[in-house]
């Protein structure tokens, strides 16, 4: 069983639930930006949550199956269609050998998620299927797909008709707030400037992938003046090069914050202001350039209470998906 | 000294040793992480030294935050009085400096740098009183060079020149990054080198290239079959200045896959190093030359 990319679309690769373990080597988690989506796609036709599938960014690709199986596609609203026949999204479907699977407009989000029964059958590689790009490291042939790839399938079966209603799903709003615990080198801002930054409206820069999505249209942050350590560099937004978390916020020069994904590089030289909470991640990987954002700080009790509300919002998809 | 603490959204926790760059801060992040992975906590899935921090990824809903904080705080005072003894090795990296390809790039992005009407190296030279690019590239490529964090892409290690701090090569970052760097540009931001383990984005200034791959995803180069990745943390490297046609031949024995990086296991101990630096880099050098 195989899947034909006919088009690649604008960026589709292969991802799973990441592959964590290797960050001090410099190799990122990766796994799909929206993990809420990758595991109910794959939940929906039968397999594994954490089974391979695509992540398409933006614009969907066009494939042809050479057998039948089960598909569903959840994240942002990029409508499928089989041979040119609308299909529901977030509700699995069945396709024939010779089936193509195409795409329509994104109507919302960012992110389409297309899980196939049996998953994609990449070779696992460091414990997982998913692809970084940056480092040609796994998933189909370590980059995103091109047309003329074929993809291997492996063995499932799923059933058609099975889907997940909007009440089990976390909504969007706008302007997204993103939810952050304050910290690192919050210390070199500002008083004023830390309270800026929280009352600003920001807007998805259309350099945003699964790096980093940086934001833009806030005023520049104002440092507390020092001098600085030796070995960080001269600009004031400098320090001496120190792990990123997932999720940091790091603002080069005090102008951009550019928030760290799930193909963040690891470290680097400049001062992050804190981190994005991991119940908002998702979030992140719905916002399409020009969307408005504004973060919001929270302590980590509020975001360990925020964690514990994403799980059992999981929790209860699942337990739906398998009643 | 002591650590400073924070917790990094609600999955990690950073320590920063110090603000500044030192090898005695580095020794210091290295110990914690160690004693982090022998103690073998439950929950912990990341374990990341830094040049003068490092950062711990925790899952809470194994362990409380405050919980995996005490534990680390408590590590603090035997990680700060270990010895600093390393049993490491030195590593010697072929470097083509003043290469077509870094100039290239260089020239194609002079508005990013502060002086646009001097190349990368001249630049560099000068601002750290250097009369010449040679004298330059024989002050970088005479000493030899730590690896106090591995990370940004895959494999990329940063490297601290192991001479006195006012010996030491800084160089601003470009003012704003390019888009495009040379695989395996030898480059420097800050007081750090660092070798570009893959094409792509990047802020350092270039001087040179090597011929030898430090990441192979693939895992055929003949001396990265085991780790995809060649350096890690407390590795020693020493630079050797090559020219175009020795860096021909080796690129020609690296595509046969017939040569390998001269390698040689090594003790270092910072105390000895931080009484005289010249005389433990002259031993270590010797490791590799009297082979």
């Amino acid at each position: 069983m195989a899947v034909k990319v006919i088009s690649p679309g604008l960026s589709t690769s292969v991802q799973d639930l990441g592959r964590p373990g290797y960050y001090h080597l410099g190799i990122p988690e990766g796994g799909g930006m929206d993990r809420f989506a990758t595991r109910i796609a794959n939940l929906l036709v039968g397999n594994d949550p954490g089974a391979a599938l695509l992540e398409a960014t933006f614009m969907g690709p066009e494939l042809e199956f050479t057998e039948a199986a089960t598909v569903a596609v959840t994240g942002g609203e990029l409508p499928p269609k089989v041979n040119g026949e609308e299909r529901p999204t977030w509700e699995s479907f069945p396709v024939k050998a010779g089936d193509r699977l195409s795409f329509g407009y994104l109507k919302g989000g960012a992110r389409a998620y297309i899980a196939i029964s049996g998953g994609i059958d990449v070779p696992v590689v460091l414990g997982s299927r998913t692809t970084y790009v940056l480092g040609a490291l796994g998933g189909f042939e370590g980059r995103v797909l091109k047309a003329g790839d074929e993809l291997p399938i492996g063995a499932g079966s799923g059933k058609a008709g099975k889907s997940l209603p909007a009440n089990l799903r976390r909504p969007q709003i706008s302007p997204a707030e993103l939810r952050m615990l304050p910290g690192l080198y919050w210390h070199r801002i500002t008083e004023a400037a830390g309270k800026r930054f929280f009352e600003d409206t920001w807007k998805v820069a259309p350099e945003a992938d699964r790096i980093g999505y940086r934001f833009r249209g806030g005023a520049p942050l104002e440092f507390v003046e020092r001098e600085q350590p030796f070995g960080a560099g001269s600009d004031p937004s400098n320090i001496v090069d120190a792990c990123y978390p997932y999720g940091s916020i790091q603002v080069p020069s005090g102008t951009e914050p550019i928030v760290l994904h799930r193909d963040a590089v690891s470290g680097g030289g400049y001062m992050m202001v804190g981190v994005v909470i991991s119940a908002d991640m998702d979030l992140i990987a719905q916002l399409q350039p020009h969307t408005p954002a504004k973060f919001a700080p929270v302590t980590l009790d509020q975001a360990l209470a925020a964690r514990a509300d994403n799980a059992k919002l999981m929790a209860r998809a699942e337990e739906y998906l398998a009643g | 000294m002591s650590i400073r603490f924070n917790f990094g959204g609600d999955e990690h926790i950073f320590g920063e040793v110090s603000e500044a760059m030192s090898l005695d801060s580095f020794f210091i992040g290295l110990s914690m992480t160690n004693a982090v992975k022998a103690a073998n906590i439950k929950g912990v899935t990341e374990i990341c030294p830094a040049n003068a921090s490092f950062q711990i990824r925790f899952n809470p809903d194994l362990i409380k935050p405050q919980d995996l904080l005490k534990e680390l705080q408590s590590m603090e005072d035997a990680a700060s009085k270990s010895d600093s003894v390393l049993k490491t090795r030195i590593i010697e990296l072929p470097v083509y400096f003043q290469d077509p390809w870094t100039h290239e790039t260089c020239m194609r992005f002079r508005e990013r740098h502060q002086d646009p009407n001097s190349t990368d190296l001249e630049y560099s030279a000068r601002i750290n009183g250097f009369a010449t690019i040679d004298e330059f590239i024989a002050a970088y490529s005479g000493q030899p060079w730590f690896v106090s964090m591995v990370g940004f892409v895959a494999g990329l290690p940063f490297l601290y020149q192991m001479v006195e701090r006012q010996k030491q090569i800084q160089a601003p970052k470009y003012l704003r990054p390019r888009t495009d760097t040379p695989k395996l540009t030898i480059g420097h931001g800050g007081c750090f080198a660092a070798i570009y383990s893959v094409r792509g984005a990047g802020g350092y200034q270039m001087y040179g290239v090597t011929p030898a791959p430090i990441y192979d995803p693939t895992r055929k180069v003949r001396y990265l079959t085991d780790e995809m990745c060649l350096f890690k943390p407390g590795d020693i490297v020493k630079f050797k200045s090559v020219g175009r046609d020795e860096y021909d031949t080796l690129l020609e024995a690296i595509d046969a896959n017939t040569w390998q990086p001269t390698v040689h296991a090594a003790d270092f101990s910072l105390t000895e190093f931080n009484k005289d630096m010249s005389g433990t880099n002259a031993k270590l050098m010797e490791l590799i030359n009297g082979r």
